[in-house]
């Protein structure tokens, strides 16, 4: 498995543990392993399963691998849909008041559900303000395939820490969800070179949901247009296209 | 050889009706139009041949109660349409990023009258020939997914074809994989 790190796999392909190396070779009693089996647990992300003695493709895309903990290995694939996993930040456009819930659409399968409570400073007396098509940043509590997606604006503590009802204005777009995790990378050059054209707010979702809003419009539809080609363009294309802006 | 072309649009997991909603994985749908006209009877049969293929290897059980749609147009026809879907459907979900267990690729087989195989015949061919099979084969080991017989031949004759359209299919495999390279390496 170790050598198709960083290269593109497709579903089928079933990568062998090193751990396993020695199990290959039929007839040979002898320890083939040259490298060391890894220590504790190996985890198996999104787009890997295990089959066997080792683990089985099931998304195309680049393989990538953690070292650390127990080592991890998963799939970077660059889709469009998105399927809820607990723990993500994600942006909802409220559809539907039912209650004391409000139903969230997500882009999964299933709306999201959200209870009026589940907001910094909410009680029975104080409600929030929140009306359908509004936009809400939150996080996914629960989120498996047997049961309907719940959010929550609050973390673990209670505290908001950016999450809740985003504001008014602003521009909504979607892109797939590998540009989504790029631009969560520390230190994102895309966002760093972005920064120094205008000043504006970002709310990044996990489903695929941007939010953008500059000082005019027509700055907004700027950031807008360069975030959703960035997906196709390489770095000197992007850098050539904002000095030609930065110079206008 | 290249002139028919399908293409193919995936939508989903997506939420499902709940007459249609399968309990514990996910309901395929396929829907194929052809190039003029409405889909008539043998749309419909190729449309179920599709469909369980497909369902032997998407791996409905990690979204039970959605529903999944595969739209196929055909674009243009010249010969061997059953497996240009099979190859058009396989990259479909490929690229949309549903868990798959394994690739599937579709080959047909002209069987000649005088006994000669021909791979991926143009219409015209297919008219002469005494027999044609489609097969789809998977990635695993080249298993058959799928096979469509028209005509009549012998049990020989089919395991024969059988053989060249597995060694067909290590080329249209390796054709998947120098897309999926070439559209990871922006």
């Amino acid at each position: 498995a170790e050598a198709l790190v960083g290269q593109v796999v497709l579903p089928g392909d079933l990568l062998l543990l090193p751990a396993h190396y020695d199990e290959d070779a039929e007839g040979e009693r002898l320890r083939l392993s040259a490298g060391a089996a890894p220590q504790g647990r190996l985890l198996c992300g999104p787009g890997l399963r295990r089959s066997g003695a080792g683990l089985l493709v099931t998304k195309c895309g680049l393989l990538r691998h953690r070292p650390a903990g127990g080592g991890a290995y998963w799939v970077d694939s660059k889709q469009k849909r998105y399927v809820p996993v607990k723990g993500d930040h994600v942006i909802g456009i409220v559809t539907a008041k039912a209650g004391d819930v409000f139903r969230l659409d997500v882009g999964g399968s299933e709306p999201a559900s959200l209870s009026y409570l589940a907001f910094e400073g909410a009680t029975k007396r104080n409600r929030p303000n929140v009306q359908v098509g509004d936009l809400v940043y939150g996080q996914f509590v629960v989120a498996n395939k047997d049961m309907e997606p719940e959010m929550v604006c609050i973390d673990s503590s209670g505290k908001s820490s950016g999450m809740g009802i985003i504001g008014q204005d602003g521009f909504l777009f979607k892109v797939s969800l590998g540009l989504i995790r790029k631009l969560l990378a520390p230190k994102c050059e895309i966002i760093q070179e972005l920064s120094q054209l205008y000043p504006f707010e970002l709310v990044l979702g996990m489903n695929g949901r941007i939010w953008v809003k500059a000082k005019t419009v027509q700055q907004t539809l700027i950031i807008v247009n360069i975030l959703e080609a960035c997906e196709y363009m390489t770095a000197e294309q992007r850098k050539q296209a904002l000095a030609k802006l930065s110079g206008n | 050889p290249g002139d028919t072309s399908v293409l193919a649009g995936l939508y989903g997991p997506a939420e499902a009706k709940v007459s249609k909603e399968l309990p514990d994985r996910a309901a395929l749908e396929v829907l194929l139009r052809p190039k003029v006209g409405l889909p008539g009877v043998l749309e419909r049969s190729r449309e179920q041949l599709l469909r369980q293929t497909c369902e032997a290897v998407v791996l409905g059980m990690l979204h039970p109660r959605t529903a999944i749609t595969l739209v196929l147009q055909v674009l243009s026809d010249a010969g061997s349409l059953l497996s240009c879907c099979l190859n058009a459907a396989c990259m479909a979900l490929l690229d949309a990023g549903l868990p798959l267990a394994a690739l599937f690729c579709g080959v047909t087989c002209a069987l000649q009258p005088d006994g000669t195989i021909l791979l991926d015949p143009t219409a015209r061919q297919e008219q002469e020939a005494r027999a044609i099979f489609t097969f789809a084969i998977a990635s695993s080991e080249r298993k058959v997914l799928m096979t469509n017989t028209k005509g009549s031949c012998s049990v020989e004759e089919m395991q024969q074809c059988l053989a060249a359209a597995q060694c067909a299919a290590n080329t249209i495999f390796q054709f998947y994989r120098d897309s999926v390279r070439r559209r990871y390496s922006k």
